[in-house]
C-alpha cells in the first residue's frame, strides 16, 4: 500500500511544485532516489537470472541500488580497473549534460561561464561565485533577500523574468536558469523585497 | 596507452636457472673433457659483437652457450628486464650484470588491478632502488609496472643517479605529489616522465612548479592519471621552454581553454592527451572563444590522441584536422554515441589503435569497420561495468569489425551477449590475431541465440589464429574449451580464465597441452588439487600461476611446494580474515631463485 501511494506521488512530481518553508537547496533527494531504485526492480529474485539477462535492473538511476542475492556485485568482476569505473560514471549517474550559464557581475569587465550541475545546492553555488568574483554575498532570507552586502545574485529564468537566486527550490532553479547576474547597489535591494 | 600487453616483448626471460644450465653446457661443450674451454679469440672481440644484441631473448640464448659467453653477455647487457621482482633478488641481479643502464621491473600479478589482492602485498621498489644506487650510479632509465613506489624512492632516483633520464610508472602506487616534486626538481637531465594508470596521492604539492628553470630536455610528460589540480601557469612556462617535447598527456584538471594555450606553444607534439576537453568557466570578452580548430590544424605531426575526460561534445569537431593522420585514438573516457563518433571516425583512415566506450553501440563499431582498414588493436570498454547492465554492443559489432578490419591483431571486447557464430567468423576473418580477450560480463552466459556454451567460439580462435599468444575467455564454458586450448593453443603464453570449466580435466588439458604457457590467471573455476599436480612438469617454465576461489586446499598447495623447491607457493587470504580451514582463497605461485620472500605480510602464507 505504502509503495503504491509513493509511486503515485512520484509520478505527479509533487516535489517540484511544492511550497516549502525550508531554505533553498535543502531537499530530500537522497530519500527519493532510494525509493525509486527499489521500485524499478521488476523481477528481483528469479532462479534463472544466472543464465539470462535480467531486463528489469538496467534502468535504475541510483548507484547505490542493492542487487538480489544471485547478482551481488562480485569483487573484481567484470575486470575493469577502478579508475575507469570512476571516470566514466564520474559525479553524474547517467551522463547528464552540463547546464552552462553565463555569469556577469555589475562593474566587472568579464563574463564567466559555469556548469550548474557541478554544484549540489545554493550554498555551494554562492561560495563559488564569491570566489570567482572576489566579493561577499550577504545572508539570505526569504523575506528580505540578501542582507549585509551591496551585492545580490540574480538570474534570468525561462520566462525572461529576473529573480533572486534562492527563491525557488534548487532543482527548479537549475532547470529554469538561463543566466546569472550579480547585481550591485539599489537595483539589488529593489529585488530583495518580495518577488 | 598501455594495459598489460606483452606483444612487444620477447617471451619469458627472467633470470632463471642460468647458472645450472651454463655449467652443464660447458661440461658437454668441450670435446676433450677440459673443464675450461679455451676461446679462440679474446673476450674483447666477443664484447664488441655482443654489444649489438638488444633482444633479451637473444641475449638469454647467448648466455647459455658457454661460460665465457655468459660472462661477456653479462658485461654487455645494458637493459635489464625482470618479469617478476621476486624471481631474483637485487643482489643477485647486480652481481651478475655489471653495466646496466636501464631497468625494467614488474611486480604484482594483473588481478591486483581489480582489487583482488589485499593491499600491502608487496612488490616494493625500495630494495631495488637502494641496490641500483650502489651498483649502477650511472643508471638512466627505470620502467616499473605494478610496483609500490614511495616518495622516498622517487627522491632516491633523483638524488643518487646523476644522469637519470627516464622514469615510466605503469599501474604503480605508493607515491604522491610530494615525491613527484622532489623528483622533477632534482633530475636535471630528465627527458621522460610517464605516469600511466598509476595511483598517486594528492599531497597538494605544486610539483609542476618544481621543474628547474632554464631550457628543459623534456621529450615526454604524461600525467593523465594524476588526480590533482596543477599550477597551469607553471605548466605553460614549462612547455614553452621544452623544445624537444613530443608527448604531452594532461590530466582532467586541465580545461580546454588551457589546452589551447599549450597546443599553441607546442605544435610539434606527436602524442597529445587533451585533459578534460571541457570548461567549467570561460574567462574572456563576451563570447570570444579560442580557435580550437586552428590549434589542432597546426599540429602537423600529431599521430596519437587521447584524453577527453569530461568531454563537451560541442568542441569535438575541433579535432577534424588531425584525424587523417591519426594512428592511435583513445576515446575510452568519452561517453559518445554512434552519431557523434561517425564524423570523426570516417576521417581516420590510418587508424591502427582505437580504444572506445561501448556507448557507440554496434552501429558505431560498424562505422569503425567501414573506415579503419588498417586497424590493428581495438579495445571496447563498458560505460556501465556491472554484470546486469544493458549491453549496447554485441555479436553484431564484433562481426562487423571482423569483416572490416582484416588486419586486426589485438582485441579486448566487453559485452553482455555474444554468439559462437560471431567469434568463429572473427577467427576466420582475422588470422593475424595475437591477442583475443572477450569479456562477456554476465557470468556463465551462454550463446544467446543457440543457448550453447561458448566453447566452440573460443575453440575456433585457437584453431584458426595461428599466431595467438594471449587469450581471455568468458561466458558459459565447459571443459571442452580447455581441451581445444590444450590441443591448438600451442603458442599461448598468457591465459585468463574466469567462471569456467566443469572439472579438474579443464585445467589438466591446458597444463599438459600448452608448452609456451607463462602467465596463467584463473578465478572462480572448479579446479582442485589433482589438477594442480598435473602441471608439475611445467611450473618452472612459467612466470606465475594465479588461482582464486577455486577448489584448492592447503594440503594440495603444500604438496606442490614440497615437490618443487624453486617455486614460491603463496597462499593469500583477505587481510581481515583469520585462518579458518583448509580451503585456499588465493594461490599465487611463481618460480624464484631466492626462496620465500622476507617481506611477506601476515595474510600471506608461504608453503
Amino acid at each position: 500500500m505504502m509503495e503504491s501511494s509513493a509511486a503515485y506521488e512520484n509520478d505527479l512530481n509533487l516535489k517540484a511544485t511544492e511550497l516549502r518553508l525550508g531554505l533553498p537547496g535543502t531537499t530530500d533527494d537522497e530519500e527519493e532516489t532510494a525509493v525509486s531504485s527499489v521500485r524499478t526492480y521488476k523481477r528481483p529474485l528469479q532462479e534463472d537470472t544466472d543464465h539470462e539477462k535480467c531486463g528489469g535492473n538496467g534502468k535504475s538511476e541510483s548507484q547505490n541500488e542493492t542487487s538480489p542475492p544471485s547478482k551481488a556485485q562480485i569483487v573484481g568482476w567484470p575486470p575493469v580497473q577502478s579508475y575507469r569505473k570512476n571516470n566514466s560514471q564520474s559525479k553524474k549517474t547517467e551522463s547528464e549534460p552540463g547546464i552552462y550559464v553565463k555569469v556577469s557581475m555589475d562593474g566587472a569587465p568579464y563574463l564567466r561561464k559555469i556548469d550548474l550541475r557541478v554544484y549540489k545546492g545554493y550554498p555551494e553555488l554562492l561560495q563559488a561565485l564569491e570566489n570567482m568574483f572576489r566579493f561577499t554575498i550577504g545572508e539570505y532570507s526569504e523575506r528580505e533577500g540578501y542582507k549585509g552586502s551591496d551585492y545580490a545574485p540574480t538570474y534570468e529564468d525561462k520566462d525572461g523574468d529576473w529573480m533572486l537566486v534562492g527563491d525557488v527550490p534548487w532543482q527548479m532553479f537549475i532547470t529554469s536558469c538561463k543566466r546569472l547576474r550579480i547585481m550591485k547597489g539599489s537595483e539589488a535591494r529593489g529585488l530583495g523585497c518580495g518577488v | 596507452m598501455s594495459e598489460d600487453d606483452d606483444r612487444q616483448q620477447s617471451p619469458p626471460s627472467d633470470l632463471e636457472f642460468v647458472s645450472n644450465k651454463a655449467r652443464n653446457c660447458n661440461a658437454t661443450g668441450s670435446g676433450s673433457g677440459n673443464p675450461e674451454f679455451q676461446s679462440a679469440y679474446p673476450d674483447q672481440v666477443l664484447e664488441n659483437v655482443l654489444h649489438f644484441l638488444t633482444s633479451k631473448r637473444d641475449r638469454n640464448a647467448v648466455s647459455l652457450v658457454c661460460k665465457s659467453w655468459y660472462r661477456v653477455e653479462a658485461l654487455t647487457r645494458s637493459e635489464l628486464f625482470i618479469g617478476n621482482c621476486y624471481a631474483v633478488s637485487p643482489a643477485r641481479a647486480t652481481a651478475r650484470f655489471a653495466r646496466v643502464r636501464a631497468l625494467h621491473l614488474k611486480g604484482k600479478p594483473r588481478f591486483a588491478d581489480f582489487n583482488m589482492m589485499p593491499s600491502d602485498w608487496g612488490a616494493h621498489f625500495n630494495p631495488w632502488a637502494l641496490a641500483m644506487a650502489k651498483a649502477y650510479p650511472w643508471l638512466e632509465k627505470v620502467h616499473l609496472k605494478r610496483m609500490s613506489v614511495t616518495d622516498d624512492d622517487l627522491a632516491t632516483l633523483a638524488e643518487l643517479f646523476l644522469g637519470f633520464k627516464e622514469l615510466v610508472l605503469v599501474c604503480c602506487d605508493g607515491f604522491g605529489t610530494s615525491g613527484l616534486a622532489i623528483f622533477v626538481n632534482k633530475c636535471r637531465q630528465l627527458k621522460v616522465l610517464d605516469l600511466i594508470e598509476s595511483e598517486s596521492s594528492d599531497d597538494e604539492a605544486d610539483w609542476i612548479s618544481c621543474f628547474p628553470e632554464g631550457e628543459s630536455h623534456l621529450e615526454s610528460l604524461i600525467f593523465d592519471c594524476v588526480e590533482c589540480h596543477i599550477n597551469f601557469e607553471a605548466l605553460e612556462r614549462l612547455v614553452a621552454r621544452s623544445p624537444s617535447l613530443k608527448k604531452l598527456r594532461l590530466n582532467r584538471y586541465v580545461s580546454i581553454g588551457q589546452l589551447y594555450r599549450l597546443m599553441v606553444r607546442a605544435p610539434q607534439l606527436t602524442h597529445l592527451g587533451t585533459g578534460s576537453f571541457s570548461s567549467s568557466e570561460i574567462a574572456g570578452q563576451g563570447d570570444q572563444e579560442p580557435d580550437y580548430v586552428n590549434a589542432f590544424a597546426a599540429c602537423k605531426t600529431l599521430v596519437c590522441l587521447s584524453g577527453f575526460r569530461e568531454i563537451i561534445l560541442d568542441y569535438l569537431p575541433a579535432i577534424y584536422p588531425v584525424c587523417a593522420n591519426l594512428t592511435s585514438l583513445n576515446f575510452s573516457y568519452a561517453n559518445i554515441t554512434a552519431e557523434q563518433l561517425k564524423p570523426i571516425i570516417s576521417k581516420c583512415h590510418k587508424l591502427q589503435v582505437f580504444w572506445v566506450l561501448d556507448s557507440i553501440c554496434d552501429e558505431g563499431l560498424q562505422a569503425v569497420a567501414a573506415t579503419c582498414k588498417e586497424l590493428r588493436e581495438l579495445r571496447v570498454f563498458p560505460v556501465d561495468a556491472r554484470e546486469d547492465s544493458d549491453g549496447p554492443v554485441s555479436e553484431v559489432g564484433l562481426q562487423a569489425i571482423s569483416e572490416g578490419c582484416r588486419k586486426l591483431q589485438s582485441i579486448l571486447y566487453f559485452c553482455q551477449q555474444m554468439t559462437n557464430a560471431a567469434v568463429i567468423t572473427m577467427s576466420k576473418n582475422c588470422p593475424d590475431l595475437v591477442v583475443f580477450r572477450l569479456c562477456i560480463m554476465g557470468r556463465h552466459r551462454a550463446d544467446h541465440v543457440t543457448g550453447e556454451p561458448m566453447d566452440d567460439g573460443f575453440g575456433a580462435i585457437v584453431m584458426n589464429c595461428k599466431k595467438l599468444t594471449r587469450l581471455a575467455v568468458s561466458g558459459l564454458l565447459t571443459d571442452k574449451v580447455f581441451d581445444y586450448i590444450g590441443r591448438h593453443g600451442k603458442l599461448v603464453r598468457t591465459l585468463s580464465v574466469a567462471f569456467a570449466g566443469d572439472s579438474d580435466m579443464g585445467l589438466k588439458y591446458v597444463l599438459e597441452g600448452c608448452p609456451q604457457l607463462q602467465k596463467f590467471e584463473i578465478r572462480d573455476s572448479p579446479f582442485g588439487d589433482a589438477a594442480l599436480r598435473s602441471g608439475l612438469h611445467h611450473y618452472y617454465n612459467m612466470r606465475f600461476l594465479w588461482m582464486s576461489s577455486c577448489r584448492l586446499t592447503r594440503r594440495g598447495c603444500q604438496e606442490i611446494a614440497r615437490a618443487m623447491p624453486r617455486l614460491v607457493v603463496e597462499v593469500i587470504r583477505s587481510a581481515d580474515e583469520e585462518e579458518v580451514d583448509d580451503a585456499v582463497e588465493i594461490l599465487y605461485m611463481y618460480r624464484s631463485l631466492e626462496g620465500p620472500r622476507t617481506d611477506a605480510p601476515k595474510f600471506v602464507t608461504i608453503s
